[in-house]
């Protein structure tokens, strides 16, 4: 798989569900495959996207917060995991899209191809935690975490290597992406 | 000296519902007054840029937080600052305790204690400092200044002006 196919996989089993996105390609690829307003592209703030999905699944537990984030945000920001654990939000769905580089400066490599990212989820006691690695695993499995209780995390090993090409960057300010995600979140749906 | 409890009410009042930080002696007593009241909750954060970004995620599901930190603090969350807060129009209140003011503490805080004024200065966010006659106007109007502005405000607080 690659990012295009997982982020693809991902959208199209998406309902109202709001859904945190990792800077770089995490944000870039879901904006270009599947603009909605239930996303929230960060742009900057590398390594965050967990604490402020965390952050809205606290403050809206009718809502699922999917985070979807990657190997060099989450190791970015890792103690995230154990604050995630230690509160148990149901609502929280951690998937994070694993590549075991920095693709989006040029596939520096991060440490997840010998560090077990799942491990440290479950040491931070994430409720379910499952790895995959083929497209069939990818679709049984968000619709598992998308219908259970969380907090569950979900580690996407991306196998293809990306060829250099151009993704789209998010074309929305911070602030639009800021009020059309705030507009979604006080919107009654689910 | 004001009380924590009284210094949470003045906070609760205000609108503020969302708390969250990293510990520092001065706000001992403040933190476990948040931590105990049944009608808040208070997020014990791992560090402060985690803080900064989980109360930026409660803001936009409806909170107006509050992050406490020391003043060191600010170094850990400069980067979240100015890429997420200033960028995206996040407000929030920075409780920030003033560690080194004056020169006198202990040498870690000397460096952070001189420049923490100018280091928001520098970013372009606001700061006022409590003294003991200022506390309820401070947090009332910090209140106002966020939401309308859209933009983090600090507030810091030096030993002795609560218990």
């Amino acid at each position: 798989m690659n990012y295009r196919e997982v982020i693809t996989i991902i959208a199209e089993l998406l309902k109202g569900q709001l859904v945190v996105c990792a800077n770089g390609f995490i944000s870039r690829e879901t904006f270009t495959i599947s603009d909605r307003t239930e996303n929230f592209y960060m742009i900057g703030s590398m390594g965050l996207a967990s604490s402020i999905g965390l952050g809205v699944a606290l403050s809206k537990p009718s809502r699922k917060v999917i985070i979807l984030d990657g190997d060099g945000n989450l190791l970015m920001n890792l103690g995230s995991l154990p604050m995630i654990g230690s509160l148990q939000p149901k609502n929280l769905l951690h998937i994070v899209l694993d590549n075991e580089v920095y693709a989006s400066t040029g596939n520096q490599p991060t440490i997840s191809n010998v560090i077990e990212l799942e491990d440290i989820a479950k040491s931070a006691k994430y409720a379910y935690i499952k790895k995959v690695t083929t497209d069939e695993e990818l679709r049984r499995e968000v619709v598992h975490i998308l219908e259970n209780d969380g907090p569950s995390f979900l580690l996407v090993k991306i196998s293809d290597k990306e060829e250099q090409r151009e993704i789209g960057r998010v074309t929305h300010s911070p602030e639009e992406i800021k009020e059309r995600f705030m507009s979604a979140i006080a919107e009654i749906t689910e | 000296m004001l009380k924590s409890e009284d210094f949470a009410q003045e906070l609760i009042n205000s609108g503020y519902d969302f708390f969250t930080g990293t510990p520092c002696t001065i706000i001992g007593n403040l933190i476990a007054t948040l931590t105990e009241r049944p009608d808040i909750t208070y997020i014990p954060a791992v560090r402060e840029d985690a803080a900064v970004g989980v109360a930026g995620g409660a803001y936009m599901a409806g909170k107006i937080p509050v992050v406490l930190m020391q003043n060191s603090g600010l170094g850990q969350c400069l980067n979240a600052l100015t890429s997420l807060n200033l960028i995206y129009k996040l407000p929030c209140l920075l409780i920030v305790t003033w560690r080194g003011f004056g020169n006198k503490d202990a040498p870690e805080h000397l460096v952070m204690g001189r420049i923490c004024e100018k280091l928001l200065d520098t970013i372009g966010i606001a700061h006022h400092t409590f003294n003991p006659d200022n506390i309820k106007v401070l947090i009332n109007m910090s209140y106002k200044l966020i939401t309308e502005n859209n933009e983090p405000l600090a507030l810091f607080l030096k030993e002795g002006v609560i218990d």
